[in-house]
């Protein structure tokens, strides 16, 4: 009896796989779960995206733990999920691992670099992003004095302070940008009392605009500034919502853009590097009714000519982690 | 006056990151001197401070939310009890697992109520404590060095810093001056002989086990809804093992508990401040030195080279009966 359900299974299993030999579309989101109005959600936009536009689905999963990587992995693999994407760094050793054992199938990995030949990997200018943020602040800064607050000290926040200060500079050689980081240990993303604390200490430096660059930590940077009548910048995705009007702008990581573009190149990928800079709408800033009132005209008219050289390549931002180290501060 | 200034604010920040210490300090010597060691004091904050923002978000009032906190710490508090009193469990693991399951417990009730990656709405007017001006603080800033401390540093802070500061001489009375005291202190050192006088040993624990939880569930309403307008996941960052840190820098008495928190409190808010210890000692510091002093100066006290440390007697042991 038993061996016969087994080869029922199977039967079905061979039928279910027929019927979904066009391959599918795979998105797997990390810990964070799908709707963290942050990362995770970005991912989901652009493959919600790329699916009502193609009239096509996609599968997806939420872990629920660190040892769900390669499982999830290897089942979207087994089941003929093409191209599979998966969202964050934490599943670069798991990758490594699958990667080589299905090389027909195609993989993306964003945020973090995946040497395999049927592998993307796809990373964000970061640093150009901060560049643009870092002009808006020092041209809503009356006090010529800004502020950066960085979540753990490696060096991915190192590039956003970075180009946030070379921004800061390029419209005010005079300002001061006041910088700290939270911590030195993961916890370091997670402590807006000590975000809190770290705005009123450059409040009392004389910072008048604050960028936060510190996961959970920013959500206390940008309720203090919004508080104490200061103005913050947010980052990864939109934030200008949290405190309307407070916000200055955010700075975005178009996680969602990434996506999208994977899922529709499918099965042919492109492998190999991938940046995301402003040229191909991977950074930005945001620009909503939140914020409308704080950008004026000739903010945004100053910052979309730097947006412009950038992507035609006649302005280049430092990026800190080329040589690990910053030509200002 | 600038340094008067830069004297205020950097006082004005010790208070309000020694506030959280003080209250989970005092929360922890109140187990520990019934003999019942709470290394779970991170996990009773974090689940408060989970309770009392969620609860404040949903009904506006920021003492609904404090109570709803209270309580979620008593209810882990009560666990702790019955594993390590009741069933004379090992006292580290009960509250290893506090900790893990307060972790975990948060961010998946918060995602499936609010749905916003394990936090809770920004809560705004009556849904947070809000400062409190002392009288006639506006009126005397005027007056020169008096003025500006009464005004800037004294006034002006959420209601819950005050309560933690009268928490200190009330601990000290209570343990002091009161039966209840000296009968739970007794429970800490000799609980045998508490037994042979005639006084549930297993009653006297459980009330030290409650108070913990109730001056945990302050510390962790202060955290989300005094310094904070919200609860994001894992948002005490280690302040309940500093606390622990900070009991033993103070010998397990109430009136150094506040001495050390204020310290520990202190060097968190200098570290904020590189360019102030540069302007005045003109030298640099590590930050990274700054925060890891508070452990460092706990091992040299435990090491015995500053005085002794001694935890009561019968901290981490069950009681057993005519053993």
């Amino acid at each position: 009896m038993s061996l016969m359900h087994k080869f029922l299974g199977a039967a079905t299993a061979l039928s279910f796989s027929a019927v979904t030999a066009i391959a599918e579309p795979a998105l797997i989101f990390d810990l964070g779960g799908k709707f963290d109005k942050s990362f995770n959600e970005s991912a989901f936009n652009g493959a919600t995206r790329w699916a009502t536009e193609n009239n096509s689905s996609f599968k997806e999963i939420e872990l629920q733990s660190d040892a769900q990587r390669e499982q999830a992995l290897r089942r979207f693999a087994e089941s003929g999920a093409n191209p599979i994407v998966m969202a964050g760094f934490m599943f670069a050793t798991a990758l490594g691992e699958v990667a080589k054992d299905y090389p027909d199938t195609k993989f993306a990995i964003i945020d973090m670099v995946v040497d395999a030949p049927n592998v993307r990997s796809v990373v964000f200018n970061e640093h150009e992003g901060s560049y643009l943020v870092g002009m808006l602040a020092a041209q809503a800064s009356k006090t010529g004095t800004v502020g950066f607050i960085g979540g753990m000290d490696i060096p991915l926040i190192r590039k956003f302070a970075c180009g946030y200060v070379q921004g800061v500079k390029s419209v005010n050689p005079d300002a001061v940008v006041v910088q700290n980081m939270t911590g030195t240990t993961p916890a370091a993303w997670n402590d807006p009392v000590k975000g809190s604390e770290l705005t009123k200490a450059q409040i009392a430096q004389g910072a008048d605009v604050v960028y936060a660059a510190a996961g959970g930590t920013g959500v206390g940077v940008l309720q203090t500034a919004a508080d104490e009548n200061i103005l913050s910048i947010g980052v990864d995705s939109n934030q200008n919502y949290l405190h309307s009007g407070k916000v200055l702008t955010s700075m975005l990581k178009r996680v969602d853009n990434a996506v999208y573009d994977a899922m529709t190149q499918g099965a042919d990928l492109e492998t190999g590097f991938n940046i995301m800079g402003i040229s191909n709408g991977g950074v930005g800033y945001a620009l909503d009714e939140h914020n409308a009132s704080l950008i004026t005209a000739d903010m945004q008219a100053s910052v979309d000519a730097a947006s412009g050289q950038i992507a035609n390549g006649s302005l280049a931002v430092h990026d800190y982690m080329s040589d690990n180290s910053c030509p200002v501060e | 006056m600038d340094v008067l200034n830069d004297f205020i604010t950097v006082l004005n920040s010790t208070l309000r990151l020694s506030t959280p210490l003080l209250l989970a300090c005092l929360a922890g010597l109140f187990s520990e001197r019934a003999g019942i060691f709470d290394i779970g004091l991170e996990g009773k904050m974090l689940c408060a401070a989970f309770f009392s923002a969620a609860v404040a978000a949903i009904t506006g009032s920021v003492w609904i939310g404090m109570a709803a906190g209270i309580a979620s710490s008593l209810a882990l508090s009560a666990l702790h009890g019955v594993a390590s009193i009741t069933f004379r469990g090992n006292q580290l693991i009960s509250g290893v697992a506090i900790n893990f399951l307060a972790a975990g417990m948060t961010v998946l009730i918060a995602q499936s109520w609010f749905k916003q990656g394990g936090r809770t709405p920004s809560l705004k007017g009556n849904g947070r404590f809000n400062p409190v001006e002392l009288p006639v603080a506006e009126s005397l800033k005027d007056i020169p060095v008096f003025g500006p401390i009464y005004q800037g540093l004294i006034s002006g802070h959420t209601i819950l810093v005050y309560v933690a500061l009268l928490m200190v001489p009330l601990t000290w009375w209570i343990l002091y001056r009161t039966r209840f005291g000296l009968r739970l202190r007794a429970v800490g050192e000799a609980p045998e002989a508490v037994d042979t006088a005639g006084v549930s040993v297993i009653k006297l624990r459980f009330a030290a086990v409650g108070i913990c939880g109730v001056l945990c569930g302050i510390a962790g309403a202060y955290l989300s809804t005094g310094l904070q307008a919200g609860f994001v996941k894992d948002m005490t960052a280690g302040r309940g093992y500093i606390a622990l840190a900070a009991l033993i820098f103070a010998k397990w008495r109430p009136g150094y508990a506040l001495i050390s928190c204020l310290l520990f409190g202190f060097l968190q808010a200098i570290a904020l401040r590189p360019d102030l210890i540069e302007r005045y000692l003109s030298f640099k510091v590590q930050i990274q030195l700054l925060d890891v002093l508070p452990y460092i100066l706990t091992v040299i006290i435990l090491a015995g080279f500053v005085g002794k440390a001694t935890p009561p007697r019968a901290g981490g042991e069950p009681y057993v009966k005519e053993q």
